[in-house]
């Protein structure tokens, strides 16, 4: 295992990027989101969680697909180019990875995506465990370790020292191309085990994590869908995207032409399931009222996703729609309304 | 909050009101959400506090639809919110009853985390009946505190008065939680150079989102289909395709709300992205103010405002005036 001092990494983001794009927690006015790193960039490493997840690393929040360009009478249409070069996502947390692997079930089946299938074999994930885990966190419900993230590299910060330890061929390679910065550590396996097992002491007391899933499967999908408690809890939701955009397994895009006034753009951008022109087909919307969407996006995470991928939940635990819905609604009071009146006809 | 309580209770037992509009108790201390109350044993749920920062306005006019009266909490500032939407006609005054409620200043978590708070089990302090200027926080990480002015809502450093500005009655005391003025920030940039301004606002909209938060909680935003719902609108609703796109949607917005917009504040409380929506409006109502005489949005029902009436006087604001 390699480390290298905390107030040393620009020197390994330097390093980084002097061959490949870097992708990391930037500050701008006062909010941290996953951006390009740049000299001036203002890196925030300490942050646990992003303000939007870094799915857009993979599956950008809008994005051309191709150009139409008219010249006199004559169109030309001009493809957009694939990601050709290798890039690098760092300080992705355990639930975030977990949401890429959500939305590899969506885009890397038949028939694959092919902007984002170059994008994932491009891009290098290095992983960073949550130091310290919060009370809107409950990635242990869904299986996943907050303090031993799985990706081509894991880091763990311990004392003013970040630990590096790669863990597949890709990390490998990009540990080569840079560890001339790196210092080695024998005790550092102690040092992180003694981390990880802080880290889950934490999580312990977290009141999230204890959540139940009973009930919620691929299995209870007439149940849920026909169940009273829906109608009393879309109520105070304002319609607006905010969980949706926030979310890092929420894949769902639209596609759309801009005119650019001499040729169209057509390009994807996120959709939500929340906006009253979700699935807008000719003969109208099949989801006419806001339960209706409500409903929609809770039984695609619990119930439709894990139906369609063997058993796998497509909500990570991340807590970011508990921490951002204006109106304080989220998926942990949904799966607790139901724990409490258990679905049941009124 | 148990006056509170007891009052609405016996407004619905003797069918006065058929609802109550007000908050529901979270699962964590400080994520109360808007909820409806119809029945007695509803209440248990019934929460007022400080981290009921929602103007429930808005929803007013989906309950002026409703079989019978609702009984609506409206804090001071959401009273001039009611007040517009009765001057726009988009909710029914015979169909609230409105119990204006106490405030002492709305808290904001965000504010409370940015100082590195987390980990939260329990807050103190935020309780309507609470005294103390202080919020003592217990976390995973040991108890904190931070002053309850410090995690106040922008809104409530602005704060337009204690007084409620339409009622049926008023339960609870109000207190005065001005502590800046309220065109400070407008000032600091109209000062800027147009580059810095340029710059300013660039820089605070690259982080929209276009999750449209800012305007489906907003009051004065209450047109059926918005204009940028259209899908023959040629744009987006929901992406930013370019950069200038992300500027439009909140300038647009901006024009749309100006002389109606009340300042409530819900469009910056409720950004994701932390960005000061609110700066657009106050830029509006502070010309408002200057060019047609003093003027706040919500502070009586009114049948035409400064830019929906016309009088031989008015000013002629722009290049051309100045030109003669």
């Amino acid at each position: 295992m390699y480390k290298i001092a905390k107030e040393n990494l620009s020197a390994l983001f330097r390093k980084i990027a002097e061959s490949q794009e870097l992708y990391l927690p930037i500050e701008n006015c006062g909010q941290v989101n996953y951006g390009v790193w740049t000299e001036d960039a203002n890196v925030n490493i300490d942050i646990l969680k992003t303000v939007k997840s870094p799915k857009d690393a993979f599956f950008p929040q809008s994005e051309n697909l191709y150009t139409c360009v008219k010249e006199d009478k004559k169109i030309s249409i001009k493809a957009e180019q694939l990601k050709e070069q290798d890039f690098v996502v760092f300080g992705m947390k355990a639930c975030d990875i977990q949401g890429v692997e959500v939305l590899d079930k969506v885009f890397l089946s038949e028939p694959v995506d092919s902007f984002y299938k170059a994008r994932r074999e491009h891009g290098v994930i290095v992983a960073m465990a949550c130091g310290e885990p919060e009370e809107t966190c409950f990635c242990k419900v869904f299986g996943i370790d907050p303090a031993d993230p799985k990706a081509d590299v894991a880091t763990w910060i311990i004392d003013g020292e970040l630990f590096w330890k790669p863990l597949t061929d890709k990390g490998e390679a990009l540990t080569d191309a840079v560890k001339d910065v790196f210092a080695e550590d024998s005790s550092a396996d102690a040092k992180v085990e003694a981390k990880k097992e802080e880290i889950n002491k934490i999580t312990e007391q977290l009141p999230y994590m204890k959540l139940s899933l009973e009930g919620w499967n691929g299995d209870s999908l007439d149940e849920k869908f026909n169940s009273p408690v829906w109608e009393e809890l879309y109520k105070p939701c304002l319609a607006c995207g905010t969980c949706t955009f926030v979310c890092p397994t929420c894949q769902c895009y639209d596609i759309k032409d801009y005119d650019t006034g001499h040729g169209v753009q057509r390009y994807r951008c996120w959709d939500s399931c929340m906006y009253s022109d979700f699935t807008m087909m000719a003969h109208g919307n099949n989801r006419n009222s806001q339960m209706q969407r409500y409903r929609q996006r809770f039984m695609h995470k619990l119930v439709y996703f894990p139906a369609n991928n063997d058993g796998m939940y497509s909500c990570v635990g991340c807590g970011r729609c508990v921490e951002k819905c204006p109106q304080s609604l989220n998926i942990v009071k949904v799966i607790k309304a139901f724990e409490n009146q258990g679905g049941e006809k009124a | 909050m148990q006056e509170l309580i007891a009052r609405a209770k016996e407004l619905l037992a003797d069918g006065t009101v058929a609802r109550v509009l007000g908050w529901k108790a979270g699962d964590l201390p400080y994520n109360p959400e808007p909820a409806y109350f119809e029945k007695e044993e509803d209440f248990k749920d019934f929460v007022y506090n400080s981290f009921c920062g929602a103007n429930l306005s808005k929803f007013m006019i989906e309950a002026s639809k409703l079989e019978g009266k609702t009984l609506v909490c409206l804090k001071p500032c959401d009273t001039y919110s009611f007040n517009q939407l009765l001057s726009e006609h988009r909710v029914d005054r015979d169909k609230a009853y409105i119990v204006g409620v106490g405030c002492k200043g709305k808290l904001d978590i965000e504010k409370i985390k940015k100082q590195g708070i987390k980990g939260i089990k329990s807050i103190s302090g935020a309780e309507i009946s609470d005294e103390a200027d202080t919020l003592t926080i217990d976390t995973i990480y040991g108890e904190k505190t931070c002053a309850f002015s410090d995690a106040m809502l922008e809104r409530c450093h602005v704060c337009k008065g204690k007084e409620h500005k339409i009622y049926d009655e008023i339960i609870g005391e109000s207190k005065e939680t001005k502590d800046a003025e309220r065109f400070a920030e407008v000032e600091r940039i109209e000062a800027m150079s147009p580059e810095e301004k340029f710059a300013f606002f660039r820089k605070e909209l690259s982080k929209c989102i276009r999750c449209n938060a800012c305007r489906n909680v907003c009051p004065a935003c209450s047109c059926r289909k918005c204009v940028f719902d259209s899908t023959k609108f040629d744009s987006s609703q929901k992406a930013n395709v370019d950069s200038f796109e992300e500027k439009m949607f909140h300038i647009i917005r901006a024009f749309h709300v100006a002389g109606r917009c009340t300042d409530c504040g819900e469009c910056s409380r409720v950004c994701p992205q932390g960005i000061p929506l609110h700066l657009f409006n106050r830029k509006f109502i502070k010309e408002i103010d200057e060019l047609y005489g003093e003027y706040q949005a919500g502070e009586t029902v009114v049948e035409k405002g400064p830019l929906t009436s016309y009088t031989f006087d008015d000013v002629e604001p722009g290049i051309v005036a100045e030109r003669g």
